[in-house]
């Protein structure tokens, strides 16, 4: 790593450094950013880690001007700057890519870029040619000048974006995630062009990421945010990838206390995934091989966006695969679509439990969404069924909530309750569970845990997914680890600790 | 100080009525401006487009004639508009309504008449259904986005009716471009001796019955509204949501389709290049007013008659354009449109004080 020769860059180019400092900032009643301060230099490629929802990109999009933070300040040497737009931020140097890119789409690279710093009715397209032409070569981003955006792939789409950004004159760039949309050949290259923006401009880097392996490539400064708290800032050097999935997961709260499990050995798997890939050459997925047997839990752990979405996504029918096969209870699928996953028994609890059910519908009609079949009475719904198949639902789960109230006006502790009552009171023979307790209180994460324990205890073959290390250590019977799309190994839950998976998690593989 | 825009948590049940209320006041003011201008006096001009015509059974009845078509864009446009597909294209999908009612009823001669008018109805909702089948396949199959094509194909259903009538369907006798009288055995029964209301309104009135019951009560209905709601979270809950978007278009096409035929069969008796006063688009007027609920549909729809009606008479009376009715239309709706949207926030006076840090 290139710590030490990074600060030399940047004592030398004197861009002056940045400071966030004391930032907070709130939706709602969340709180998204606790008083983080951070330090930027010139000539430094700063990672910035953490999970999802850990803030990550809301700090970033306070620097850049797209929100405003509630308290706090960000200073370039001491001087206090007022940025309340990108404007600001571009006149104070500092340039963004965002996740989803700026660019229009039927616009020429030389005609985007131009566009961007286009100050009088005239503009020198020939010009701009040329300085894309100089800047591309010196930066290492070859991208082909007079082609149409959307005729590229999204690696040069990005360094498109990239040279945007570079040729508006910053000194800082703000890269959010920017190896989630490509290629493991593109993340390298785009990782050789970070280390000559660095070195050779000494422009100072913001790397949003939470891939361990890019972080140790190029980063010379990492700083850990966890559930808006900046919990760790060090030089790369100095910490290993290990303690940084350590950070990023968070300390046990409290002794993990693993729930009574019941051998399933001997059991037919019921649910079975065999190569399955998709999107292979985006970074999606590829080789996917496990299988849950009846009554057990198998737990998929990993850092974010190694490929657990796309997992679920799959399950739920909502992303078709490319390659391999999908069996449930010894028949094989054709098509992975919501419906065929259904009828064939599978049950899901998706990650967004606000994208996962109607807001504007009320919590009886939501609890009956996906079998209406059986409240349907001469093409009529049975109002009378819905209403005390929702009675017993609201007892049985300890929902806090009436039958007629919009679901969108839960909490969402009682949410989870409801989607949860929803999966279950269909007996689905397996059940995909994704970030069951994910910003949920500690009563309510208690009780989710318990049905989850429960629903397995009765022969339900359960897929969990969760980012929080200590709930896969404590319900998984077994617990399978997805590093860059695949599972890079299967834990059985009495070899199991957090050093051991988070081994695989960093992608230590044994 | 600095004013935010916030969304509201809750919102108080009064404060809905309150801000229509004052959305009606406003109305009456910028149009009260407007007809000043136009050289009327504002008062008796509001008189005359909101009272007279319920003062006289001529008006009252002629206000619900104006107001039957109305009725079903309306509906048309609301059941589109609650399963999330933003069908603009109701006016030509009366249109193309029209096209079926004609061709059935200039060529229905010697049926019996209660074979007749089902058959005229029929085919000019099929004929408006068929209108709306390409763009909603366009739609549910390659994501192609509803409001352009939908819009984009009202004028061609306007090109082709011209068509027809300065080719096939001129009229016979005059030579005109307009169509051949209707047979006796298609046209509609007049509901209301001695006056124009016929029975196209009580197909309306039923089509918002069977509307409201479909999406209240039946659980196609439950669907509808959960896909037009939040298509994603359907998907997951396994309904079929491209299904239910091609199924509620092609219901809404037929819809304004049969609006179209009761039209041709209820009063027009022909085909012309005016048929449609801009029925299709104002449907879209009358959904939004009401909120897309159907009940406040059919009433918004009798508004719109009586406005239609009553402009008329203030035009003969204070010799100010008849476009006024349509003018006031358009304020309500943008005054209403801008209420309900305010409804949902509440503004925070900050100062800038308590934006510093202590």
């Amino acid at each position: 790593m290139n710590s030490v020769e990074g600060v030399a860059i940047a004592s030398r180019v004197g861009a002056p450094s940045i400071f966030l400092r004391d930032i907070t900032k709130a939706y709602g009643e969340t709180l998204a950013l606790s008083d983080v301060s951070l330090d930027l230099r010139a000539g430094e490629v700063h990672a910035l880690l953490g999970e999802n929802g850990a803030g990550k990109t809301t700090l970033m999009k306070i620097l850049y001007g797209l929100t405003q933070p509630d308290s706090g300040q960000i200073e370039a040497d001491g001087v206090v700057l007022k940025i309340s737009s990108p404007r600001d931020a571009r006149a104070a140097g500092i340039g963004m890519v965002t996740q989803h890119f700026s660019l229009v789409k039927n616009m020429t690279v030389v005609e985007n870029i131009a566009l961007a710093d286009a100050k009088t009715f005239s503009i020198d397209l020939g010009g701009v040619r040329g300085a894309i032409v100089a800047s591309s070569a010196r930066y290492g981003l070859d991208v082909p000048p007079d082609a149409i955006i959307s005729s590229l792939p999204i690696a040069l789409q990005q360094r498109a974006e990239i040279l945007k950004a570079l040729m508006s004159g910053c000194s800082y760039l703000i890269l959010d995630e920017p190896t989630a949309v490509l290629g493991p050949q593109d993340i390298d290259s785009l990782l050789e062009v970070i280390r000559r923006l660095r070195s050779d401009a000494g422009i100072g880097i913001v790397l949003i990421s939470h891939k361990m392996a890019e972080i140790e490539k190029v980063a010379d400064r990492v700083s850990v945010l966890r559930r808006g708290q900046v919990v760790s800032s060090s030089l790369a050097n100095g910490i290993t990838s290990k303690e940084l999935v350590t950070l990023m997961v968070g300390q046990p709260s409290s002794p993990v206390a693993p729930r009574k499990r019941t051998p399933s050995e001997g059991q037919d798997a019921i649910l079975v995934l065999e190569s399955v890939a998709v999107n292979t050459e985006t970074g999606g997925l590829s080789n996917i091989n496990f299988e849950v047997r009846p009554g057990e839990i198998l737990g998929i752990a990993g850092v974010s966006g190694n490929g657990q979405t796309e997992l679920v996504n799959i399950l739920s029918g909502t992303l078709g695969i490319d390659s391999g096969t999908i069996s449930v209870e010894g028949t094989q699928l054709g098509e992975n679509t919501p419906q065929s996953l259904m009828r064939a028994g599978v049950g899901i609890l998706g990650e967004d439990r606000h994208a996962s059910a109607v807001h504007g519908l009320k919590v009886v009609e939501n609890l009956v969404l996906d079998c209406l079949e059986s409240f349907t009475n001469k093409l009529q719904l049975d109002r009378k069924k819905m209403d005390s198949h929702c009675e017993s639902a609201i007892a049985e789960f300890e929902i806090k909530a009436t039958a007629n109230q919009a679901f969108g006006t839960l909490s969402g502790g009682n949410m989870q309750k409801v989607l949860l009552a929803r999966l279950f009171s269909r007996k689905p023979k397996v059940a995909i569970i994704s970030q069951p307790t994910r910003g949920l209180d500690v009563m309510s994460t208690k009780y989710v845990r318990s049905l989850i324990g429960q629903a397995c205890s009765d022969g339900t073959a359960v897929l969990l997914v969760s980012e929080d290390l200590d709930e896969i250590l404590e319900l998984a019977d077994r617990i399978a680890v997805m590093y860059r799309g695949s599972v890079i190994g299967i834990v059985d839950h009495s070899q199991a600790s957090r050093e051991s998976v988070g081994e695989l998690m960093a992608g230590i593989a044994k | 100080m600095k004013a935010r825009f916030a969304l509201r948590a809750s919102t108080p049940w009064w404060r809905g009525p309150l801000l229509i209320g004052i959305a009606g006041l406003v109305t009456i003011l910028i149009s009260s401006i407007i007809i000043r201008w136009a050289g009327g006096a504002p008062i008796p001009a509001a008189r005359y487009i909101f009272i007279s015509p319920l003062q006289s059974r001529f008006g009252f009845t002629e206000a619900l004639l104006s107001a039957t078509p109305l009725v079903f864009t309306g509906a048309a446009v609301a059941i589109a508009f609650r399963a999330g597909y933003w069908n603009i294209g109701a006016e030509g999908q009366l249109l193309a309504g029209t096209i079926g009612a004609t061709w059935v009823g200039i060529n229905a001669e010697s049926l019996p008449r209660f074979i007749g008018v089902p058959l005229i109805l029929l085919s000019g909702m099929l004929f408006g259904a068929l209108w709306a089948l390409s763009p909603a396949l366009l739609r549910t199959r390659l994501g192609i986005d509803e409001v352009v094509t939908t819009l984009l194909l009202n004028p061609v259903a306007l090109l082709i009716i011209t068509g027809l009538l300065n080719g096939p369907w001129r009229n016979t006798e005059t030579g005109f471009p307009d169509s051949d009288v209707i047979a006796d055995s298609t046209k509609l029964w007049i509901i209301w001796p001695d006056t124009r209301v016929h029975f196209g309104l009580a197909v309306g009135v039923v089509i918002i019955g069977l509307c409201w019951w479909f999406v209240g009560k039946m659980s196609g209905g439950l669907k509808l509204r959960a896909v037009g709601l939040a298509p994603n979270a359907s998907r997951i809950a396994g309904l079929p949501v491209e299904r239910t978007l091609l199924t509620t278009a092609l219901v809404s096409g037929g819809i304004a389709g049969l609006g179209g035929a009761s039209e041709i069969a209820g009063v027009a008796h022909q085909l012309t290049t005016g048929i449609s006063n801009n029925f299709g688009y104002t449907g879209v007027i009358v959904a939004t007013l009401a909120a897309l609920s159907f009940i406040g549909a059919l009433f918004v729809a009798l508004m719109f008659g009586v406005i239609t009606v009553g402009s008329f008479s203030a035009s003969r009376a204070l010799e100010i354009p008849t476009t006024i009715g349509q003018v006031l239309q358009a304020v309500l709706l943008l005054t209403v449109v801008s209420a309900l949207v305010i409804q949902k926030y509440q503004v925070i006076w900050t100062t800038n004080k308590s934006k510093n840090r202590e």
